[in-house]
């Protein structure tokens, strides 16, 4: 069996990029037999073909079928807007719907940029700065699923005559005194302790990106700040936070569209129970486990509504680079 | 670092003039180091606390936090690392996260070179609405093509199946590979294309011999995000592999053992934490390049 997989592995990463290879030369070869007019206008063509089949196969077909399906009942009948309706007077969605954009869309978004920025100008002025930034980016690079179980260790809950084994309720019961809670479970605090598990793996993103933006500030115009009697707060407010403004919107672009697919954290944590769903985990609940493809293209196409804004940002944001390009 | 220094002197040459001044300058950074420090601490705690609670069996981990483990008597096991290799399936699944990961990350990586060199040097008719389409297509959520691909992947017998995975990431990693792999081969001098131009050199020779040696650095940043993007990857595998432990990736079993062990985890640590090896090796081993990666995903645009 494992000689069988990696032969198959290495069968793939040697024969595919070959293929491309050979396709890509061949067709060269192809070209050159035209008249030299035409040579420009099929070349490309050649390049990026292949990359376009994939997009629009895996992208755009899918992305056009999943609208359609959610106009559809489970035989395939149209049914206009009844998907959408079903959706929209289903308590459950209404929570996922509260979910994703109160508590994930603003209090996630929010909080990682305030920290990444706080974190990117404190970690400038010290010497450990390259240690630090490493530590705190480090949760990016492991799986939602591996955060999901840190965190859920951390939340763990024991009665409050036994020993408390997570570290959040060690620290409740004996620096404040206070019972044990059930951070996953209970509905008052459940979705703030996992935006705080997201907050925390995503903080040295934000971090990460700002700092670099932060270095791109030139000395001087800090100096002569400085000697103009400027303190350092001033300079923040007045000289810094404008000149990050920029990529603190690219950022918090990233942070939203992230936090409207907000899945798997959701999915290990609590599995949306206690009134912690979101769109992502319902999309993906009324397609495996209730069978609903028409509800579940439905939800699917209001995640793909949501993210219009965002990608219009983008595009106007790349048109403006552009422009100056 | 020497900027920073040099920021950091300004204030402390003034303060030398004033007693209280230099006090409150000095108080301050003693703040600053406190709170960057235990804020550092607050950050490596979580995972720290997994690490040591994979060492230590059941009933260490359910009577007593993982804190106390780390005074004397030290009694750690690697009983539940063996456990869940020989019977959770973590050992297949550690072999099936390479499996999807690695063609999952070679075969969009050599698309995207090929259509960011064509959409970067050559012209032709749509070039730039194509490319506008690309970047729109970044942020569509993943959610909005699973019921048809899963149809289609249904009707040719690919679900449950490694090339279904590998076609589907390849599809949805080509518009950030393309992306990427245009903003560094956009910013390659003019000059060396002229100059080898007019030494007759074609196409194909100057995208293999001058195009791709000079773009490693950023090939290598889209190799690394992508390998980790679909090595993390949970929700993909759910839908296209729908979970039989066979071909299940880490983060699948992961997510399973969650479910299925309830309160009783403390394998569930030691399966985390074997998840989490690749990923970290990649990242303290390679970190420059993944936040290249990460940078030229977000800034540039």
């Amino acid at each position: 069996m494992d000689v069988i997989q990696l032969l198959t592995l290495a069968g793939v990463v040697v024969l595919v990029p070959t293929a491309l290879a050979v396709y890509i030369i061949g067709l060269e070869y192809v070209v050159r037999l035209l008249p030299d007019a035409a040579q420009p206008r099929v070349r490309p063509w050649i390049w990026v073909t292949p990359a376009l089949v994939f997009v629009a196969l895996f992208l755009v077909y899918p992305t056009l079928g999943t609208i359609q399906i959610s106009l559809l009942d489970r035989a395939g009948n149209f049914v206009g807007l009844a998907n959408y309706a079903t959706v929209f007077n289903d308590s459950g969605v209404i929570i996922a719907i509260r979910n994703n954009f109160l508590y994930w869309l603003v209090l996630y978004t929010v909080f990682v940029l305030v920290f990444g920025v706080l974190l990117a100008v404190l970690a400038d002025r010290v010497r450990y700065e390259t240690l630090l930034k490493s530590l705190i980016f480090m949760p990016m690079a492991i799986s939602f699923v591996a955060l999901g179980v840190i965190w859920k260790f951390m939340y763990s809950y024991q009665p409050a005559d036994a020993p408390q084994t997570g570290t959040m309720n060690a620290l409740v019961t004996t620096l404040f005194h206070a019972q044990p809670v059930t951070w996953l479970q209970d509905r008052a605090i459940d979705n703030p302790a996992l935006i705080a598990t997201a907050i925390w793996g995503f903080t040295g993103f934000a971090m990460v990106i700002l700092s670099a933006a932060l270095k791109g500030i030139p000395g001087d115009l800090l100096e002569a700040a400085r000697v103009d009697g400027a303190g350092e707060l001033t300079i923040f407010r007045r000289v810094i936070l404008p000149l990050l403004m920029p990529t603190i919107t690219v950022v918090g672009t990233t942070l939203v569209i992230f936090a409207l697919k907000a899945f798997d954290i959701v999915y290990v944590m609590t599995g949306g129970n206690y009134d912690t769903d979101v769109l992502a985990n319902r999309m993906y609940l009324e397609l495996t486990k209730f069978n609903q493809p028409g509800r579940a293209g439905a939800v699917a196409t209001i995640l793909l509504l949501a993210v219009i804004p965002v990608l219009i940002f983008n595009l106007r944001q790349l048109r403006a680079v552009e422009s100056r390009r | 670092m020497t900027v920073a220094s040099e920021r950091m002197a300004v204030p402390a040459g003034k303060a030398a003039q004033s007693t209280p001044q230099w006090l409150a300058g000095r108080l301050g950074g003693l703040a600053l180091h406190v709170a960057l420090i235990s804020i550092t601490v607050a950050w490596v705690v979580p995972t720290a606390g997994l690490f040591v609670s994979s060492f230590r069996d059941l009933n260490a981990i359910t009577t007593s936090g993982w804190w106390t483990a780390l005074a004397p008597p030290f009694k750690f096991t690697i009983d539940n690392y063996q456990h869940v290799l020989e019977r959770n399936n973590l050992g297949t699944s550690f072999v099936n996260s390479f499996m999807i990961a690695i063609p999952a990350t070679i075969i969009p990586a050599t698309l995207a070179a090929f259509a960011a060199y064509a959409f970067t040097w050559m012209k032709f008719w749509g070039r730039d609405w194509l490319f506008l389409a690309l970047v729109g297509l970044l942020v569509v959520p993943l959610q909005a093509t699973f019921i048809p691909l899963l149809k289609l992947f249904t009707s040719l017998g690919l679900t449950g199946t490694f090339p279904a995975i590998w076609l589907a990431h390849t599809g949805y990693g080509l518009p950030f590979a393309i992306y990427l792999l245009s903003n560094f081969f956009r910013a390659l001098p003019s000059d060396l294309f002229e100059s080898a131009e007019i030494d007759g050199a074609g196409t194909l020779t100057v995208f293999f011999r001058i195009v791709l040696p000079l773009s490693v650095p950023a090939i290598a940043s889209l190799v690394i995000f992508q390998f980790l993007w679909v090595w993390n990857d949970l929700l993909v595998a759910l839908i296209y592999l729908g979970g039989s432990p066979d071909v299940s990736p880490l983060t699948v079993t992961v997510a399973n053992l969650v479910n299925s062990l309830g309160q009783g985890y403390q394998w569930l640590t030691a399966a985390a934490f074997l998840s989490m090896i690749v990923p970290l090796v990649v990242f303290f081993s390679l970190q420059r390049y993944f936040v290249r990666g990460i940078l030229a995903g977000s800034v540039k645009g």
